[in-house]
């Protein structure tokens, strides 16, 4: 009998598909420009990100100048604040957050923390990233067309985002659909690849269940992607044509200028629809993948097995599942049926159940862990308080009644910001700096690294704590300017100015954050290849940074990604690939000892 | 939105399901115990592993019908919620596009002849099933042109009413997938075409399968729209 058990021990299945030959690149250009490598594609995806991510939080620091000292810059005039708001929407999420997320995280973790060598397909891969690029290209080329970039919000809501009146409806808009269409097309390329390298390509003994949560995070937000984007698609090829053939898709019978148009019976709430359907998804699309690095980082941090790990999954999948019936919580205001807002009131509180359940799992690991306060800990813990403050924001605005009054005033702009901004950036600079030595080969400068905490999440609550007050007012959001009114108090400018003070003061300490992640890279101290004793595959890796085809052999994988702690071992981490025997030896030393 | 809904459902479903159960009774923090279903022979259960293994462009080719069910789901339901308003006219569908159909479907036959072919290992069936198959694509997007040049020469242009614009966009929509399938179809073609034996081949003919399963695919898509199409 004991025989048997062994057995089953240390069985471990066979690869389900051969190994393949992997690409290698011949030339400087194949290596390092079209590389089909999928740690160099994580590498250009995350540089472009974060470089029209800069792009963006310029745009956020100007029109904070305009909202804070009001009729003080000359250069920010109505039409250029419009446009900054859009852009700036529209770039963080998704041209920052779901490329940085899906391409970034999504490349350089699933291929090393499942176990095998690269994506399934590395040519597509390759392609993906570039139809980003292109599509960042055509994005930031609408800033100097004529007429300048769309400033229809980043929802492009028509009859607005195509009639004259609105910033961009030259050839703005028309740049901005474009370069959506780009983009998702190379992020279905991207995505199939994750999608088919997660199910296909695990090594032996890395069974679904024993996969990092990042991995299902990031799966799952894949599939989301996957079958969200195409509302995106379908609704940016109908806004095109209404705007270049004359169709009336979206557009009503609609008079401009004084005169009628040629539109006639479209229908700008099926847009709505459309956008939200895609919208709504997107959200958890950039908050999945924080979940599941920032339950890795907890876990590792905290020496501690992640608490309710299958209940952790099945949380995931369930919040993806649940968020494809919750998107007309954005359309409460748009005139809809009634009995619509009571059904999608009640959808958006039971995706709270799952969520809350992620929230106590994690609150739960750092119960009795032996936490290490290590910069990716910091920003991890931050993430869990700003995620909270977001979420119970979100209670609020989830009830049809609370919601009418608060809809598109400034407390909408703080919840999303503090849920969906604030919340995954924490998780992103948490994972840069926990990441950064198997990346780079190098450590981070420690001290400098805090000073970015610090300032970034106090900072960041000085700003959003202090619009949810300003949104109780009723002060709608999108104005350029507000004059006197008779419901915002005397005092609210002065509290503009104090948010600006502190979005700029946010926006110049993220100079920490560049200075030591560039200059580490040559001044950095030479990195532990598992600085951190983490468990996953990535950091069992023979070469730091990880070469080409990341592994010598591929890993055998006996365990879940969480033996950390466990009792009777000495070491307070067995990693996944140490197999029964070996981890019997480790046992025993200390039984000597 | 119900259409969408009801497509998400059926995906969502598949994925809740497949999920289940490959978590349900798995105790992952059990080090070692391997936690797959295997039997004796080590082999994954619902798996042939040596014979014939889900290869992963069949998972990324599914990941990608699923894509494309959304999309084309999305606009059918835009379709059937504007077809509600009053200012509706439907316009007459050209005669042609049943025989387009026809075509279509014999699109549909010649690939799943080549696909047959290849279980047979017979090399000439393989290349005329794919030969055939992709000129009666060809022939298809002509007679949808054909179509759209006898709508227009009626004088229905795309911007007269919204069921003009839908009727234009979702056959345009439809003939663009299959000329993507038409590439992915040369490529299959350029691999069979040199070869004199079998054998050759054999480890490169998945790409077949694929093609078939991409065409049925899309001739049912057309099935659906030219349903709609007509009952408007």
């Amino acid at each position: 009998m004991a025989d048997v058990i062994h057995d089953a021990v240390d069985y471990v299945p066979p690869l389900v598909v051969e190994e393949e030959e992997l690409y290698h690149a011949k030339t400087w250009l194949g290596k390092y420009v079209f590389s089909q490598d999928a740690k160099v594609i994580a590498i250009q995806y995350s540089a472009t990100a974060i470089g029209v991510g800069v792009v963006a939080l310029c745009l956020s620091v100007l029109m904070r100048l305009q909202i804070g000292w009001p009729d003080t810059f000359a250069f920010i005039d109505p039409t250029n604040y419009l446009q900054f708001v859009t852009m700036h929407g529209m770039i963080m999420v998704v041209y920052l957050l779901t490329a940085l997320f899906l391409g970034g995280f999504g490349n350089y973790m699933i291929p090393l923390m499942i176990g095998a060598r690269d994506m399934a397909f590395p040519y597509a891969n390759m392609l993906s990233f570039w139809f980003y690029f292109v599509s960042v290209v055509i994005l930031l080329a609408s800033f100097f067309v004529p007429g300048g970039a769309t400033g229809a919000g980043w929802t492009l809501y028509p009859p607005q985002a195509i009639m004259p009146g609105t910033p961009g409806t030259d050839l703005g808009i028309l740049l901005m659909l474009a370069s959506l269409a780009v983009f998702i097309i190379g992020f279905t390329m991207g995505g199939l690849n994750y999608l088919t390298t997660v199910l296909q390509l695990r090594t032996r003994g890395m069974s679904l269940m024993r996969m990092p949560l990042t991995v299902w995070a990031i799966f799952t937000a894949t599939v989301l992607a996957l079958l969200a984007f195409p509302a995106l698609l379908v609704s940016a090829i109908m806004m095109a044509l209404d705007t270049l053939l004359g169709t009336s898709f979206f557009m009503p019978a609609i008079i401009s200028a004084g005169a009628q148009t040629d539109y006639s019976g479209g229908s700008p709430v099926l847009f709505q629809h459309l956008f939200w359907f895609f919208g709504h998804p997107e959200v958890y699309i950039v908050a999945l993948p924080a979940f599941g690095l920032v339950s890795d980082i907890i876990s590792v941090h905290a020496r501690k097995a992640i608490f309710g790990y299958r209940m952790m999954v099945w949380a995931i999948v369930a919040i993806g599942a649940l968020s494809f019936i919750v998107w007309a919580h954005h359309m409460y205001v748009s005139g809809m049926n009634p009995y619509f807002g009571f059904f999608f009131a009640t959808t958006t509180l039971i995706i709270a159940v799952p969520t809350a359940i992620k929230v106590y799992n994690w609150v739960l690991t750092l119960w009795r862990g032996n936490i290490k306060t290590t910069v990716p800990m910091l920003f991890a813990i931050g993430f869990v308080f700003t995620f909270i403050n977001g979420g119970l924001t979100g209670l609020f605005l989830g009830n049809v009644t609370i919601d009418l009054p608060l809809s598109d005033t400034y407390f909408v702009v703080a919840h999303f910001h503090m849920v969906m901004a604030v919340s995954p950036v924490l998780v992103v600079f948490g994972s840069i700096y926990h990441w950064y030595p198997k990346i780079t080969g190098r450590m981070y400068n420690d001290t400098m690294a805090r000073i970015h905490f610090w300032c970034t999440f106090v900072g960041s609550y000085a700003i959003y704590y202090p619009m949810h007050y300003l949104g109780i007012q009723g002060m709608p959001r999108r104005y350029f300017s507000y004059g006197e009114t008779e419901f915002i108090s005397a005092g609210s400018g002065d509290l503009n100015a104090a948010i600006s003070v502190a979005a700029i003061f946010v926006a110049v300490s993220q100079i920490f954050f560049f200075v030591n992640i560039i200059g580490s890279l040559f001044r950095g101290e030479k990195a532990d290849p598992n600085p951190w004793d983490a468990t996953t595959l990535e950091w069992q890796t023979p070469q730091t940074p990880p070469g080409h085809g990341n592994f010598d052999d591929l890993p055998l994988v006996y365990r879940w990604a969480y033996d950390y702690s466990v009792p009777g071992y000495e070491q307070d981490f067995i990693p996944q690939n140490v197999s029964p025997a070996e981890s019997e030896r480790m046992a025993k030393r200390i039984e000597k000892a | 939105m119900e259409y969408v809904l009801l497509t998400l459902a059926v995906v969502m479903g598949i994925v809740v399901w497949w999920v289940l159960r490959q978590t349900v009774n798995v105790k992952p923090w059990v080090p070692a115990a391997s936690t797959e279903a295997v039997d004796s022979a080590g082999v994954r259960a619902g798996l042939d592993v040596g014979s014939n293994p889900l290869r992963p462009s069949k998972v990324a080719l599914g990941g990608f019908l699923a894509v494309s069910s959304s999309i084309f789901a999305l606009f059918i339901s835009a379709y059937s919620i504007r077809m509600e308003y009053g200012d509706w006219r439907p316009l007459p569908e050209p005669t042609l596009l049943w025989a387009n159909t026809v075509i279509l479907i014999l699109c549909s036959v010649f690939l799943h002849s080549a696909w047959v072919a290849v279980k047979k290992q017979n090399l000439v069936g393989i290349k005329v099933g794919l030969a055939l198959g992709s000129l009666m694509t060809l022939a298809f997007m002509v007679g949808q042109g054909l179509a759209w040049n006898q709508l227009l020469d009626s004088g229905y242009g795309i911007s007269g009413n919204p069921a003009n614009a839908f009727f234009y966009t979702l056959t345009a929509l439809h003939a663009l997938h299959l000329l993507g399938g038409l590439i992915a179809l040369a490529f299959a073609f350029k691999k069979v075409w040199g070869a004199v034996e079998f054998s050759e081949i054999e480890t490169k003919v998945y790409a077949v399968e694929l093609c078939g399963v991409y065409w049925h695919f899309f001739l049912a898509v057309w099935a659906i729209l030219f349903t709609y199409l007509l009952n408007t």
